[in-house]
């Protein structure tokens, strides 16, 4: 453990102007708001893009206003041609994926509360903390940048399989310069993640203040590192991933390009390449970018459930070993992604058992929360409200994974609205409940004003139930054959899927439309809100002991000194139910960790 | 509000069961001999994720009923047996549960992969380009002419780029649009992808499998019953993806005969 003497306060001077302060700041707090902002900038495009694309399943002719404006071509009169469908779609999952749900729990929330809550006034490297937000900022840019150009943004999905992805303009519209932008997009990307991946493991383990053993951490602390420990090691292998992908298409190199391919009645100038490298390399990313985008939200969930159910969890241990399981078994389980990809099927059967292994700790993760409820004295608000939403939400979409994990059910599975539906309930939706979660608990704190706790409540019913009407729909169209990525269902056997696509629709908007609920509480109550106290929540960890919002440097001259773990409610003779972390009040709880 | 929350967990868990229940959303009646293992597999699942589903939001429903509200002087409890129990409980119930599916699953697999086609198994080779499916046949010598991807041409319809010319094995291949396989014999597809990623997927075969391009792969299956079905495209392949498709014709074999000599009269 580390002791924060003196020197190491005041590290950094107070910034001395609004450049320093709000645009090219070292602040921890700010680079973490300036994450929150993309984040939000982001998932707006992201929805209104689904939107976009829901109206076209469920009424193909449907004349968008204004969609013309972003591209002649690709909806001439504001209807949708196929390829723009699959444009939209490829944009869609890439910013909800990378701009959206790794930026939003882990980089936002991690960079401004990860210091805080281990004690010290700033990560250790500033600087490498503000170009890790800048370069993905800039990588940002240049996927929206796709939009802009001649054929548009790419339409090979997020996934980007090879060789469409690889072959360049002839491969279909958008497969040139778009995907050529894509590539580089997410290349800097990787960056700027491998820079606060960095940051993150560096300050949990340098930077604690005095007391703080690891035990006694946040679980919020140990999701995003764990989540950090992952970033590291999928993001270093996806950037060469798309550097080669950038080479097969400048450099004129066949790196995931086979050769005898003819496209157009052309023979492809390429040759030895594999088309399942990519698969194998982005899979490889992939599977632990799931846990990537909801380990952040299981910790921002156990801590606000802990502070509303006033109680710790069963075991603080226990859920950490468990977020630390799933992010190992997570590199083992990438190929259930390709059990019918070609690949060899004896590696199925490998895939698939850690597969249905990784669900022991998420089950564990799920019990210990639904457990730790029992006995509870359970505060229903809008942050609490958000965290049960995860939960129920990440049931949902988890028991979706038995039948996916296994190769023999994915024969029929695969590629249909099943895998759509399980994938936005137990990562999209569960991890942006945790987002909201995360949002209306600590909004006090960052801004110093409460939001609005009706709006909370009205934004939270109509968000549960939406996502529900939405997506549980996607597993019995899926189940029934339903494919994914069709940009019409022109097959005699959807023909009676349509009217459930029509509902769907409808509850995307209404669902999509109720967030304009929460926009208007986050400003209003911006400069609106009630005021908050330092402590509204009554909660105990170290971001509760400082003013809201708080200063420059978190803890002011103030070195602090940790006593406790984190989560000391219901303890017998404290003066309160709780004991701050930093308190010296000498009460012994039964689970105090050491 | 937390009544409100139980209660609304506990009816979208009903209400997310009855269309399953129902049976309405399943997948169409198989015609493989190798699907029922499949079918008995999902079921199971669908049993066991079933029971997981609903017990786990019922009791979520009911401990934020419970504990919510509840009054300042209360003492916290802790749920008998503690995080010892339940993670005991989620090794034993849910670990036990999950690795027996993966064996049993393992079994369904095996019966498409790791059991090699027979040597009788009539071979047909299908091809995936964008977008549209293609099939060809050995004829009578019973071999394939060898692809020549420069003579590939859709314009003079020489999908597979044969040359009959100079290859023997090719003057009898019969390419064709649709595929017709004849009632309970085995077929072994080798799966060749003229440009992208494709796939091949029939729901009521219960067969799933990409073409990858640079490797031809296949499958083998056995069509128990006579119909017609259509093949879809399940894997990402450009902008006509949507609508690249076909049709498997499952025929008597005296129906099949006459189906094949037609289409060589066509060539």
């Amino acid at each position: 453990m580390h002791d924060m003497s003196a020197h190491a306060l005041q590290h950094h001077a107070p910034p001395p102007g609004f450049v320093r302060k709000h645009i090219f700041s070292l602040d921890h707090k700010v680079i973490g708001e300036q994450y929150y902002g993309l984040a939000l900038l982001a998932v707006l495009i992201g929805m209104v893009l689904s939107w976009i694309m829901r109206l076209h399943l469920a009424w193909p002719d449907v004349h968008i206003p204004g969609l013309q404006l972003l591209s002649k071509n690709g909806a001439p009169g504001g209807v949708l041609t196929p390829e723009y469908y699959l444009q939209l779609m490829t944009m869609h999952g890439t910013i909800m994926v990378f701009f959206v749900l790794t930026t939003a729990p882990f980089a936002a929330f991690g960079n401004y509360f990860l210091p805080i809550q281990v004690g010290a006034e700033d990560m250790p490297f500033p600087r490498f903390n503000m170009m890790s937000f800048w370069v993905t900022f800039v990588s940002f840019c240049v996927a929206v940048a796709a939009f802009f150009v001649p054929d548009g943004p790419p339409l090979s999905g997020w996934t980007a399989y090879a060789p469409l992805s690889a072959l360049g303009a002839i491969a279909g519209p958008g497969q040139g310069m778009g995907q050529v932008l894509w590539a580089v997009s997410i290349a800097i990307f990787c960056v700027g993640q491998l820079l606060g991946a960095l940051n993150f493991i560096t300050t949990t383990l340098d930077m604690r203040c005095k007391g703080m053993s690891l035990m006694r951490l946040p679980l919020t602390v140990w999701a995003w590192f764990i989540t950090s420990c992952m970033g590291l090691t999928a993001f270093a292998v996806l950037l060469p991933a798309c550097i080669l992908l950038f080479l097969d298409h400048v450099a004129g190199t066949s790196f995931f390009i086979p050769g005898d391919l003819v496209v157009s009645d052309t023979l492809q100038p390429h040759a030895g390449g594999s088309t399942l490298l990519w698969q194998h390399l982005f899979w490889f990313f992939g599977h632990p970018e799931v846990y990537i985008a909801i380990v952040p939200g299981m910790g921002i969930v156990s801590h606000v459930l802990i502070t509303n159910m006033r109680r710790p969890m069963l075991s603080h241990r226990v859920l950490i070993y468990s977020m630390g399981a799933l992010a190992f078994l997570s590199y083992m389980v990438y190929g259930h992604h390709m059990f019918v990809s070609g690949m060899n099927p004896f590696s199925s059967l490998a895939f698939s058992f850690p597969t249905l292994a990784i669900t022991i700790p998420s089950t564990i993760i799920v019990l210990i929360w639904i457990g730790s409820l029992y006995g509870s004295k359970l505060r229903i608000n809008s942050p609490s409200l958000f965290a049960l939403g995860f939960i129920s939400l990440f049931v949902s979409g988890g028991v979706s994974g038995f039948f996916l994990a296994q190769p023999s059910i994915d024969i029929i599975l695969h590629a249909t609205y099943f895998v759509v539906g399980h994938f936005h309930l137990v990562m999209a939706l569960a991890a942006t409940f945790g987002i909201f979660a995360g949002t209306y608990f600590w909004f006090p704190k960052i801004t110093g004003r409460m939001m609005n706790e009706t709006l909370g409540k009205i934004h939270f019913w109509f968000t549960f139930v939406g996502a529900y009407c939405i997506f549980m729909p996607f597993h019995y169209l899926g189940m029934a054959g339903n494919v994914r990525r069709y940009q019409a269902f022109v097959d005699d056997f959807m023909q009676p899927f349509i009217p459930v696509h029509k509902f769907i629709t409808v509850a995307a908007l209404v669902t999509g439309g109720a967030q304009i609920l929460f926009l208007y509480n986050l400003i209003y109550s911006r400069f609106r809100g009630q005021p908050a106290s330092e402590n509204p929540w009554q909660a105990t960890s170290l971001e509760w002991t400082i003013p809201s919002p708080p200063p420059f440097n978190n803890f002011g001259d103030r070195i602090p000194v940790v006593y406790h773990d984190p989560y000391q409610y219901g303890v017998d003779g404290a003066s309160d139910d709780y004991v701050m972390q930093d308190s010296p009040e000498q009460t012994q709880s039964v689970r105090d960790e050491k | 509000m937390a009544k409100v929350f139980a209660v609304t967990v506990i009816l979208i868990a009903i209400g997310s069961a009855i269309p399953i229940l129902m049976h309405k959303w399943v997948p169409p009646v198989d015609i493989s001999t190798h699907g029922p293992l499949i079918d008995e597999q999902l079921s199971e699942t669908m049993v066991e994720a079933g029971i997981s589903f609903l017990a786990a939001q019922f009791i979520l429903g009911l401990f934020v009923w419970k504990y919510s509200n509840t009054p300042k002087s209360a003492k916290i409890r802790n749920f008998p047996g503690g995080a010892t129990g339940l993670v005991t409980a989620a090794v034993l119930l849910v670990g036990l549960e999950a690795m027996a599916l993966g064996i049993f699953g393992a079994k369904a697999w095996a019966s498409v992969y790791f059991t090699p086609p027979k040597p009788d198994a009539l071979k047909i080779q299908a091809q995936a380009g964008q977008f549209a499916f293609y099939f060809r046949y050995p004829g009578p010598d019973g071999r394939f002419g060898p692809i020549h991807p420069d003579l590939i041409n859709e314009g003079t319809q020489n999908f597979f780029g044969l040359d009959p010319d100079h290859d023997p094995d090719s003057k009898d291949d019969i390419v064709t649009a649709e595929l017709a396989v004849p009632v309970n014999r085995e077929v072994h597809l080798l799966m060749h992808a003229k440009d992208v990623g494709h796939s091949f997927f029939v729901r009521e075969l219960r067969i799933q499998q990409d073409f990858v391009p640079g490797l031809d792969v296949s499958v083998h299956f056995t069509a128990n019953k006579t119909g017609r079905f259509e093949i879809v495209c399940t894997q990402l392949c450009g902008l006509g993806h949507y609508n690249m498709k076909a049709y498997l014709s499952v025929l008597s074999q005296p129906d099949y005969d006459t189906w094949l000599k037609q289409q060589a009269t066509m060539q």
